[in-house]
């Protein structure tokens, strides 16, 4: 299960983040370092390292999109005000379906 | 770049389709065709469109199947492409109204001759936004995303296309940037002439599903809107419930598609005009029975060409597959050149892309095994 333990921003250091194929095309790699104390900062920091990849993962009304999943320390996350600690990894993903 | 790509007078067929975009580059002759392609394979592209105003900058609405929508731009012919700054999305829940968000957009229209870097976008659900710097960034424009009788009109999504309801056949008039139409399927016509900060609908004369009250404004599907480049003061639409003419100050609208053979109706999606005769325009008739099959009237593609405004129409089926051909052709997927020996195009749901350069009354295929085609446009690179 994920931590609830809320992390204070000056804590947040780097994590590792896992991009899926799809959004390669904005961070030209499998891997990156990105930093946040919630999901939400995480994201908006992928954002300001890779500009336009935050809206293809999150609507303009905040919800995560259908088709992106985000993993944190084995537990799916659905909030984005889930705190995070820097020492774990998150993983994005995209469910695929369809043809 | 080739030089030759470069004429003024090169034409390129622009095809989007729901795996990428493809860019046939025409010779003089419109004889051989060079593919440049394909540009974003796996996304669906649904409209890809070059800015007639400065000949160069060309835009393409994507999605893939996984991911947000975007619009991507490019301002030498797709060699290198650019994503928007700020994509069109809809803004914060207003007057107690549920919060949406785009699924795709669906429709670009390039502005008025006098406003350069002017765009026009409509999505999926029904969204109409504008951008003022050549595609780069987009807001909401206009009340209606937001105003509650609209979001009554444009009905949920239950009442729209299976991928959707759409805004779509964004036209700005040449002779006055401030007098816009658009459609939408569902929720009818509307017509602004104060640029935008108000619409008001234009569907008397138009019917629906029998049953249903045409007064209801969300009951209305237009597939497709056109204004005529010869005579902007007429319009033509290819609806769900028929084909339709309006010659405007006039309000109502005109049933041209009773005098379709009754095996093939007057159901379809596509419509395009002559640039230089208002009295002529082409359809392509599909399958609108019982279950709505969506295909050619009986395996047998055609299309119908009327010169006189609708009141008698021609079938044009030579080079076309005689039978057992089930495709049919999206409201975007057909277009015209402007060449003198005008050349006619279009797109199937089978992925192959058709030409006729003697106006529609012979057609040769020009390519084959594509992904199902969303649109065809015509352009010429300055």
């Amino acid at each position: 299960m994920p931590s609830k333990r809320p992390i204070r921003a000056e804590w947040a250091t780097s994590m590792r983040v896992l991009i899926p194929s799809a959004l390669h095309s904005y961070t030209g790699q499998a891997w990156v370092e990105a930093t946040g104390a919630t999901l939400a900062a995480l994201l908006d920091d992928l954002e300001r390292q890779f500009p336009g990849i935050r809206f293809r993962m999150v609507d303009e009304q905040g919800r995560i999109r259908r088709h992106i999943r985000l993993f944190y320390q084995r537990a799916m996350l659905f909030d984005l005000a889930t705190p995070l600690a820097a020492d774990g990894e998150l993983l994005i993903v995209q469910a695929l379906s369809g043809g | 770049m080739s030089a030759q790509n470069t004429k003024p007078d090169h034409l390129v067929l622009l095809v989007a389709t729901r795996k990428g975009a493809w860019l046939y580059h025409g010779d003089a002759a419109r004889q051989s065709w060079r593919v440049d392609g394909p540009h974003f394979l796996g996304q669906i592209i649904n409209h890809l469109v070059l800015d007639p105003r400065d000949g160069r900058t060309l835009l393409a609405a994507a999605k893939t199947g996984h991911l947000g929508p975007t619009i991507f731009r490019s301002t030498d012919l797709g060699q290198s492409w650019q994503e928007a700054a700020k994509p069109p999305a809809f803004g914060p829940a207003t007057n107690g109204l549920a919060a949406r968000a785009v699924d795709h957009t669906f429709w670009l229209t390039p502005g008025h001759a006098a406003e350069p870097g002017v765009w026009y976008a409509g999505t999926s659900p029904q969204g109409l936004f504008r951008s003022t710097d050549g595609g780069v960034s987009w807001a909401p424009f206009s009340c209606i995303n937001d105003d509650p009788q609209y979001r009554q009109w444009f009905g949920t999504v239950q009442d729209g296309t299976p991928d959707g309801p759409k805004l779509h056949s964004i036209i700005v008039d040449p002779r006055d940037a401030r007098h816009l139409y658009f459609a939408m399927s569902g929720g009818g016509v509307h017509e602004s002439r104060d640029g935008g900060h108000s619409f008001i609908p234009l569907v008397d004369g138009m019917a629906v599903v029998e049953g249903f009250d045409p007064a209801e404004i969300s009951f209305h599907d237009p597939h497709c809107l056109r204004q005529c480049p010869s005579n902007p003061d007429r319009l033509y639409q290819q609806n769900h419930c028929g084909i339709y003419r309006l010659d405007r100050p006039g309000s109502t609208w005109v049933r041209i598609g009773r005098n379709l053979p009754t095996e093939v109706g007057d159901i379809g999606f596509p419509l395009v005009l002559h640039p230089r005769d208002d009295g002529t325009a082409w359809v392509f008739p599909m399958d609108g029975t019982e279950v709505w099959p969506r295909t050619s009237p009986g395996g047998q593609p055609a299309v119908y060409a009327t010169r006189d405004g609708g009141s008698s129409w021609q079938r044009h089926d030579a080079g076309l597959p005689a039978n057992q051909a089930w495709w049919t052709v999206k409201r975007q997927a057909m277009t015209a050149d402007r060449e003198d020996s005008l050349g006619l195009y279009f797109g199937t749901t089978s992925g192959e892309l058709w030409h006729s350069s003697d106006e529609g009354r012979q057609w040769s295929c020009l390519a084959r095994h594509l992904p199902e085609i969303y649109a065809v446009e015509t352009a010429y690179p300055g």
